[in-house]
């Protein structure tokens, strides 16, 4: 396979990938909050 | 609705290896620039796909405008910000193209240079949005919107009115493309279209939520504290 058609690619992926990372970590985030609220509720 | 999304998630990574498959395998070898021109399967469905969803952003921000309706305004965000993503591999993709077939990784061409401010533009929407804590934000990033939206036909018809290096479009606008390559490039943009709602989808669920548990918490911090 050619290198620059690998390396776009490969690019696209990660790039997309990296961002459903970040909306995983948003969402890990948010949840433990919701978890705190729900503690913190009389 | 929640039932849907594993389902469409299937056949949407089904599809995009269909299109992968298309792009490395079904599609004829260009001539004159060889195996570097499936580059083409990626960047041009990634360029279409963040022009609608500016579109979108467009469409929600004056609805957001005309009525204050909050889902708008989600939808206004979550749209630019896939739309960035989409940008992005657009910026990254086509100079990995342009080193082997222009013998450079960039120009400042008509094409190029506005495809750079149009992600500028969306990349200060998106800072505005994240660091502003102002009430009237979503008023003000609207308006920007508006702005980075007119950009997005001077984009698309740079290579039709100005001489640049970039190819022509290839349909109409003067450029043309073998049936075979035209059929995998639309899979490919179906694939990434599909994506693409799948993750404003998710996006939008996360934003909806996010706004659920910051009003929950400010609801929280005004009740009264039982005494110890």
């Amino acid at each position: 396979m050619n290198g620059y058609l690998l390396a776009a690619y490969a690019a696209t992926w990660i790039i997309h990938m990296a961002y459903l990372a970040t909306l995983v970590g948003r969402y890990s985030r948010l949840k433990r909050e919701i978890e705190e609220l729900k503690k913190n509720q009389p | 609705m929640n039932r849907a999304f594993p389902v469409l998630g299937v056949l949407t990574a089904i599809l995009l290896s269909y299109a992968l498959y298309m792009a490395l395998v079904v599609a004829p070898t260009e001539q004159t620039m060889g195996d570097v021109q499936r580059i083409f399967y990626y960047h041009v469905p990634s360029a279409w796909t963040a022009f609608i969803l500016f579109t979108i952003n467009l469409v929600a921000s004056l609805v957001y405008l005309a009525r204050r309706q909050p889902a708008a305004d989600i939808v206004a965000l979550v749209s630019a910000e896939v739309g960035v993503v989409f940008c992005t591999i657009v910026l990254v993709t086509g100079p990995i193209w342009a080193r082997p077939v222009w013998g450079i990784w960039w120009t400042w061409d008509m094409r190029l240079t506005s495809t750079l401010v149009l992600w500028l533009i969306y990349v200060s929407y998106l800072v505005l949005r994240r660091f502003s804590a102002s009430g009237e934000t979503p008023v003000l990033a609207a308006a920007l919107a508006i702005f980075g939206a007119l950009c997005v036909p001077f984009v698309y018809f740079s290579i039709w009115f100005f001489r640049t290096q970039h190819p022509q479009p290839v349909m109409g606008g003067g450029g043309s493309i073998d049936p075979r390559m035209l059929h995998v490039l639309l899979i490919n943009w179906l694939a990434f279209s599909c994506f693409a709602f799948l993750v404003c989808w998710s996006r939008y669920r996360l934003e909806k939520l996010q706004r659920e548990v910051e009003q929950a918490q400010a609801l929280a911090s005004l009740a009264p504290r039982s005494p110890r």
